[in-house]
């Protein structure tokens, strides 16, 4: 063999090992400064205290994890019900080219810049009300959970083999019942990795919150007042010109990171180990 | 695009049911209104920059001049900082996520193979605002300290690397956007090379060829469109990403040919502006500046689909998710 050959191969073998080192590394980088940063600001107060003004020590974003979990609530409440009515009208009704049309529109919604999402909720929900809400946040971020659970729903549906249905009709089983009770469920595991990762999605989104959860530095459990966010916070923290402040900003990066990363990770860990009994 | 897999009867045994009706209305509803959703935002961001649109027309996207105290407002900056910030990304992530894909797929001992395309997935997994705040403080001093004066020393010349290094800026802003969109192509690129049949592979090999002959020459040259594809989809994720852009990129409406020197982007500008727009010439040209944010990723992204989708049509659904 020609060893000028052998020498490209050679070549062409240590670039993509390098290009392989260099996109793990970020990931090594980011995650190691979070826990250095991070892990040295956690304590109590960051869990249960409010946050405190400029130039106090201490303080929290009790708030803001209460906050978040509220818009998240909204959020899936909107986008999960949603989504998997669209998966399944896709899977088990839509056929030919309205079906296509409307697969290419979730494509296309999933495509959508959050930013502009944001935009929208705010004129739809914002202005009317005439104050920022922890309910425009909501339906902000459930209106980006949809696409994703909706062309992930509609493929875990069709894996679902023909003769779980007939035999479920066969039994004269309702159709509607046999695609709840049968179909959906024989696909849950599908499903539910999808909403899961839907959720990680969302759930460190900061732009669409901007103009409409809006923040706030004190408890709000009313989902019509501006309410704050973790990423919100987050973003407010990392701006800000105060070193106290820059301490928490990590602090919340590594709440979220490590909320996100257990998720993914558990779905992923379930997926593989079969703990939900897929169709596949 | 279409999913392929079983096709389902329309008519079951048991159908023409008042229950059945009701529950196929209410799944056809949910599907409608996805549609009704990229409608409404149509009109919503059409409705509500209506005031700029008659006030500047097409000179709104030419203007230079971002002046909100004389409400004169034009959106060239913006469309500069969007599009010079994302072809950087692109000349950054392009290598990195084509040899990490090609890596995995192709060459990459079995057991390593499902740790790194982890990694790469978790990329995706970490916010955009976690991004950011890393960018400011590892990034951005990194770059000042050591990769920026380096750089204007010894490529200065192009005009590219010129001014004082800030940190924080276009390069920063670019930098940033290549991390996030590298698991995005190389993710893509890698379903793309797995639907290269095995076959192609085998012959090249058996024509005497060396490993990257036949990578070259078996799996990329089948791969391209779709690889473009990837590599267009991570395009539209870049021109749209707002807050790590917004934390590091300087925020001055300004056009500098300088990597160096601090820009702003279309959505960064939106994240920013939008709940300070005092007047409603302001924030209807802020939301101009989204219908034209919308607009560009659309056609993006309908662009990638379809390049995507030629190359991975034939393989069945699950390999696609």
């Amino acid at each position: 063999m020609n060893w000028k050959r052998v020498l490209m191969d050679r070549f062409a073998t240590g670039f993509a090992v390098l290009m392989a080192a260099l996109v793990v590394a970020p990931l090594l980088a980011v995650f190691g400064y979070l826990l250095v940063r991070g892990v040295g600001s956690l304590n109590l107060a960051f869990f249960t205290h409010l946050p405190v003004p400029v130039g106090e020590k201490g303080g929290g974003v009790a708030n803001a994890i209460v906050g978040s979990a509220m818009i998240l609530g909204i959020a899936s409440l909107i986008g999960v019900p949603w989504g998997i009515g669209a998966g399944i009208y896709l899977a088990e009704y839509g056929r030919g080219s309205f079906a296509s049309l409307l697969r290419f529109t979730a494509d296309v919604l999933n495509g959508v810049p959050s930013i502009v999402i944001g935009i929208v909720a705010y004129a739809l929900v914002v202005v009317p009300q005439k104050h920022f809400s922890a309910l425009s946040g909501g339906v902000a971020l459930g209106i980006m959970m949809i696409p994703t659970i909706t062309r992930a729903t509609e493929e875990v549906l069709l894996l679902v083999p023909l003769s779980v249905r007939e035999a479920a009709w066969g039994l004269g089983v309702a159709r509607w019942r046999a695609t709840l009770s049968v179909t959906l469920r024989t696909a849950s595991a599908g499903v539910i990795t999808a909403v899961m990762l839907a959720f990680a999605r969302i759930a460190g989104e900061t732009a669409p919150l901007l103009f409409t959860a809006f923040g706030n530095q004190f408890w709000n459990f009313n989902p019509n007042q501006p309410t704050a966010a973790l990423p919100l916070q987050l973003f407010v923290y990392a701006i800000s010109p105060f070193d106290e402040w820059h301490r928490l900003a990590w602090a919340c990066a590594l709440v979220l990171i490590a909320l996100l990363v257990g998720a993914v990770t558990a779905v992923r860990l379930a997926a593989r180990r079969g703990v939900f009994q897929g169709a596949s | 695009m279409a999913a392929t897999g079983v096709t389902i009867p329309l008519i079951p045994a048991k159908a023409s049911k008042v229950p059945d009706h009701v529950f196929s209305s209410a799944m056809l509803a949910c599907g409608l209104s996805l549609l009704a959703v990229v409608v409404l935002i149509v009109i919503e961001l059409v409705l509500q920059s209506k005031l700029s649109i008659h006030a500047f027309g097409l000179k709104f996207f030419k203007g230079t001049n971002w002046d909100p105290v004389a409400g004169d407002f034009g959106a060239l900056p913006f469309i500069y900082g969007t599009i010079v910030s994302s072809l950087v990304a692109l000349v950054i992530a392009i290598p990195l996520s084509l040899g990490v894909a090609v890596f995995i797929t192709e060459m990459c001992p079995k057991p390593l193979r499902g740790t790194i395309s982890f990694m790469t997935e978790l990329l995706a997994a970490i916010p955009s605002v976690v991004y950011g705040l890393w960018a400011i403080f590892v990034l951005a001093p990194l770059l000042r300290s050591y990769v920026q004066p380096w750089l204007a020393r010894y490529f200065g010349w192009t005009g590219l690397f010129t001014g004082p290094p800030f940190g924080v800026g276009m390069l920063a802003a670019g930098i940033v956007l290549a991390i996030m969109i590298v698991p995005i192509i190389a993710s893509i690129t890698r379903e793309v090379l797995t639907a290269v049949p095995q076959q192609q592979r085998e012959a090249v090999l058996a024509l005497g060829a060396t490993r990257w002959e036949m990578i070259r020459m078996g799996v990329l040259r089948n791969a391209r469109t779709g690889i473009v594809g990837a590599i267009i989809l991570g395009l539209g994720r870049a021109l749209g990403e707002t807050m790590a852009v917004t934390m590091v990129i300087g925020n001055t409406p300004q056009i500098a040919k300088s990597l160096l020197a601090p820009g702003y982007t279309m959505a960064s500008v939106i994240a920013n502006e939008f709940t300070e727009a005092t007047g409603d010439l302001y924030l209807s040209a802020l939301v101009e500046i989204g219908l034209g944010l919308f607009l560009v990723t659309i056609v993006v992204n309908i662009l990638a689909g379809l390049l995507v989708w030629s190359v991975t049509r034939g393989l069945p659904a699950r390999v696609r998710a």
